[in-house]
């Protein structure tokens, strides 16, 4: 194996792809801790695998001799980023990859190549979105998957897939953050005319963690991104993402996604409208005097929303807001930082939050209220009336004050 | 930090035995043990009854062997309670930072009472005499510049001293001490640590921290070369963080039965909740204790994802550490079939136990949740039964049974609202 390529263009692809190195590979699965090195015809993929999660990036390579190499990953990626701005050479010599850039020059052992596993091919492509698009979505939904091990399935992003609308759910069981989108699913496939292909894997549940930071990097200016979902090699179910040079393919998560659809409401019979910058600027302030999961109380009284946070004795903080609001007095209370994260992804100047009930503050305080965007206000002006559904909910369980 | 050791770690002294003495001099400087429980076990003992190996926890008919001279006495548990409350008055009059670890001892952090009262050993001698002079009670007393090390001197000064760990003296007093001495070092862990060839607390401050991570697991490896090390970082907390709430029954005799081990946790894990909602406290991790008629004793225990003061969470959660032994598998499969039998599945005690505690505050709901759970019933439950009285209301698989039992004596009330039958 023999080749050459561009510094910036390496650095990048081994950079990005050295993220899915595992953190502490077995003894076993030594291999696992190598990048694969594939310089093929005029392109040198670069890949990673870690058994759940499998990276591979492509680079413009001039390639005088094909073949391929696994070197310590960590390594290499340190060392490309510290080459000098030149083109790379890189050649195996004996036991040994050789890395020239300029006057620098690294030679570095090789793992076993013929051991590393393969990496899941890319299942067939279920269709296409804009990148950018997709990843302002993922970030508006991940925000509100689990972080603990404990109940896996909460710690994915579900994708489900009618039609041309794209759904992404996701919920730690206090708040629930849904988002549709529309996408160009693939056409089925014209030049086998009668072979009706297989009908398409349509719900995924893709571990947040992985989704978020694979839409992140294929979220360039004008990416057209690639889903495929599918079942790998052994019969495991996969999910793949590929921009023009990055491609990602995903152990999805088993299990049951909770069945979310029946909590969001199709209408809130109590709404108040809020200005979103400015209730994020005082939600931020008062939560200074919130221990850590400690609760905000939201008390509405007509065209005011009082916060509220602190406790008996210690310390405590109120700032009064304007709200279109028109309702009972309402007194509801939520985790500071879950609220932030509704208005951080809500693409809107004007936050809705719906409550369940108009009559009865008490029930409107202890069920979940539905944070959304104002729709119609700016932008899509196509719809017009109101009545469709606002393309991003996110479901907000209350904090009960007393027990 | 201060320059001086100012948290001190007061014990009494052979706690219940010594209460008794105060209304039976005529029993002093005999063996005398306190023994309680449907089968008798020991709850205390002087130290004349220590003599002959009389240890707590021990079933009596050993003891008996042991020290068949001893007298043996009834617990009287409100007594305990009473002195407990007197002599945490004393410790209140030093500190406001005192955190009951149980009846019998607690933390004090003395380190803002230097001007009143003189330093923290005075303070410590000081608490000493007023214990003896004012409740005819002794205990001993370690003073440390961390609770751990407070707690390991107090338990090595007993009875009636007064040991002085100064900082710069931490490491010379720990490292010669066997690992068991260290808190959290029970006999499984000990065993793994003598495996690895560590026998003193300067053994395992002498082994790198990724070796005691892998062999203990990796917070409590890194704990325990904390401690070794003298590193505690815990504060005196007068809220209590560290107290755990339990209930326990030794069965009159062995039960293999699952339905009634069913049954009894059931009972304890509403008395745990009940408690726990009786002192505002909510627990996120739930332990089951197991002792077999062999005396082999097993704890298991769970966190959960939310902490709770409800019975049924505590209930279920209790039930599936136990199934997990294998106790109520017969149970769980077929619904109360034949007991296991075997010998070595008789159960002599059953014990649940709520710890990781916190203050029961506001809670964040759940998604899906019903508006109105189990938390809401068990409250109004509550307040039934002050209404009226403790049989008020009660899970219907608790009826027509006999009252708490248990080892508290004093008949708290059953198992609080669980499996659903309201009869208020």
């Amino acid at each position: 194996m023999k080749f050459r390529v561009e510094r910036d263009e390496f650095t990048e692809a081994v950079a990005w792809t050295a993220r899915t190195l595992p953190s502490r590979p077995t003894t076993q699965l030594q291999v696992l801790s190598g990048l694969l090195l594939d310089a093929t015809g005029p392109m040198l993929k670069v890949a990673a695998y870690d058994y759940e999660v499998a990276a591979q990036s492509t680079v413009h390579a001039t390639v005088s001799e094909e073949g391929r190499a696994l070197v310590n990953g960590k390594l290499l990626a340190e060392i490309t980023r510290s080459l000098p701005a030149a083109p790379v050479d890189l050649a195996i010599d004996g036991t040994r990859l050789v890395i020239t850039c300029g006057n620098a020059r690294f030679a570095l052992p090789m793992l076993p190549v013929d051991d590393y596993p393969a990496l899941p091919a890319m299942p067939p492509v279920t269709g296409h979105i804009e990148g950018s698009a997709f990843a302002a979505a993922v970030a508006q939904v991940a925000i509100a998957a689990g972080r603990d091990d404990t109940l896996p399935v909460l710690t994915g992003v579900r994708m489900e897939i009618e039609g041309d609308t794209l759904t992404l759910a996701a919920t730690d069981r206090y708040r629930l953050a849904v988002r549709t989108l529309k996408w160009r699913p693939a056409e089925a496939s014209t030049d086998e005319g009668d072979a009706a292909p297989a009908a398409p894997v349509t719900v995924a549940l893709v571990p947040a963690r992985t989704l978020l930071d694979t839409a992140k990097s294929l979220s360039g200016s004008g990416v057209e991104v690639s889903i495929a979902l599918g079942t790998g090699p052994s019969g495991e179910t996969l999910a793949g993402f590929a921009g023009s040079t990055r491609q990602t393919t995903t152990r999805l998560l088993e299990g049951q996604f909770p069945p979310y659809r029946k909590l969001l409401p199709d209408s809130s019979p109590l709404i108040a409208q809020l200005e979103i910058a400015p209730l994020q600027e005082a939600v931020r302030r008062v939560a200074l005097v919130a221990a850590k999961t400690a609760p905000v109380q939201l008390a509405f009284s007509p065209d005011h929303l009082v916060l509220e946070a602190g406790t008996g004795g210690e310390a405590q903080a109120t700032e009064t807001l304007p709200a279109v609001y028109d309702g009972p007095e309402l007194a509801v209370a939520f985790n500071p930082s879950y609220l932030l994260d509704a208005l951080g992804a809500l693409e809107s100047d004007i936050v809705r939050i719906g409550f369940a009930s108009a009559e009865d503050p008490a029930v409107a305080a202890n069920k979940p209220a539905i944070l959304t965007g104002k729709s119609g206000a700016e932008g899509d002006a196509a719809d017009g009336t109101g009545s469709e559904l606002p393309d991003y909910r996110y479901l907000l369980m209350p904090i009960r004050l007393h027990g | 930090m201060a320059a001086d050791s100012a948290i001190l770690h007061v014990d009494m002294d052979a706690f219940f035995a010594s209460v008794e003495l105060r209304r039976r001099p005529e029993l002093r400087g005999r063996p005398m043990i306190v023994a309680g429980g449907e089968r008798g076990v020991v709850l205390s003992a002087t130290y004349e009854a220590r003599a002959f190996g009389v240890r707590s926890a021990m079933p009596m008919g050993r003891a008996r062997r042991m020290c068949p001279a001893a007298v043996v006495v009834p617990p009287d548990h409100a007594a305990y309670r009473a002195a407990s409350v007197e002599i945490m008055k004393i410790f209140r009059d030093f500190t406001p930072l005192v955190a009951p670890l149980s009846v019998d001892e607690a933390f004090l952090d003395v380190a803002g009472a230097r001007a009143l009262f003189g330093s923290p050993p005075r303070i410590a001698a000081a608490i000493r005499r007023r214990g003896a002079a004012e409740q005819d009670l002794t205990c001993s007393v370690g003073v440390a510049p961390s609770m751990f090390v407070a707690k390991i001197a107090s338990t090595r000064c007993k009875p009636d001293g007064l040991a002085v760990v100064p900082p710069d003296q931490v490491l010379a007093y720990l490292h010669p001490l066997p690992t068991g001495a260290l808190w959290g070092v029970g006999p499984r862990a000990e065993a793994v640590l003598t495996r690895l060839g560590l026998r003193t607390i300067g053994d395992i401050a002498g082994t790198p921290v990724d070796t005691l991570r892998r062999a203990l697991g990796d917070a409590a490896g890194a704990h325990l070369h904390r401690l070794a090390w003298g590193i505690d970082e815990r504060q005196v907390d007068p809220g209590g963080t560290d107290v755990t709430i339990g209930a326990e029954r030794t069965f009159p005799t062995d039960v293999g039965d699952p339905a009634v081990l069913a049954r009894e946790l059931l009972r304890l894990s509403g008395r745990v909740a009940a408690q726990l909602r009786h002192r505002g406290r909510t627990a996120r991790t739930i332990s089951v204790k197991v002792r077999f008629a062999d005396f082999r004793t097993i704890t298991r225990s769970r966190t959960l994802r939310d902490s709770t003061d409800v019975s049924q969470t505590i209930y279920a959660t209790s039930v599936g550490l136990v199934a997990d032994l294998g106790l109520l598998g017969v149970h769980r499969a077929s619904g109360g079939g034949p007991p296991p039998g075997a010998e070595d599945t008789m159960v002599r005690l059953l014990g649940v136990r709520a710890s990781n505690l916190g203050e029961a505050g506001p809670r964040q709901l759940l998604l899906g949740e019903r508006p109105e759970g189990w938390t809401e019933l068990e409250r109004v439950a509550d307040r039934a039964r002050a209404r009226f009285g403790a049989a008020a209301v009660g899970p219907a698989s608790l009826i027509g049974q006999r009252g708490s039992g248990g080892q508290r004596g004093s008949g708290g009330p059953p198992g609080a609202g669980g499996n659903g039958a309201a009869r208020a």
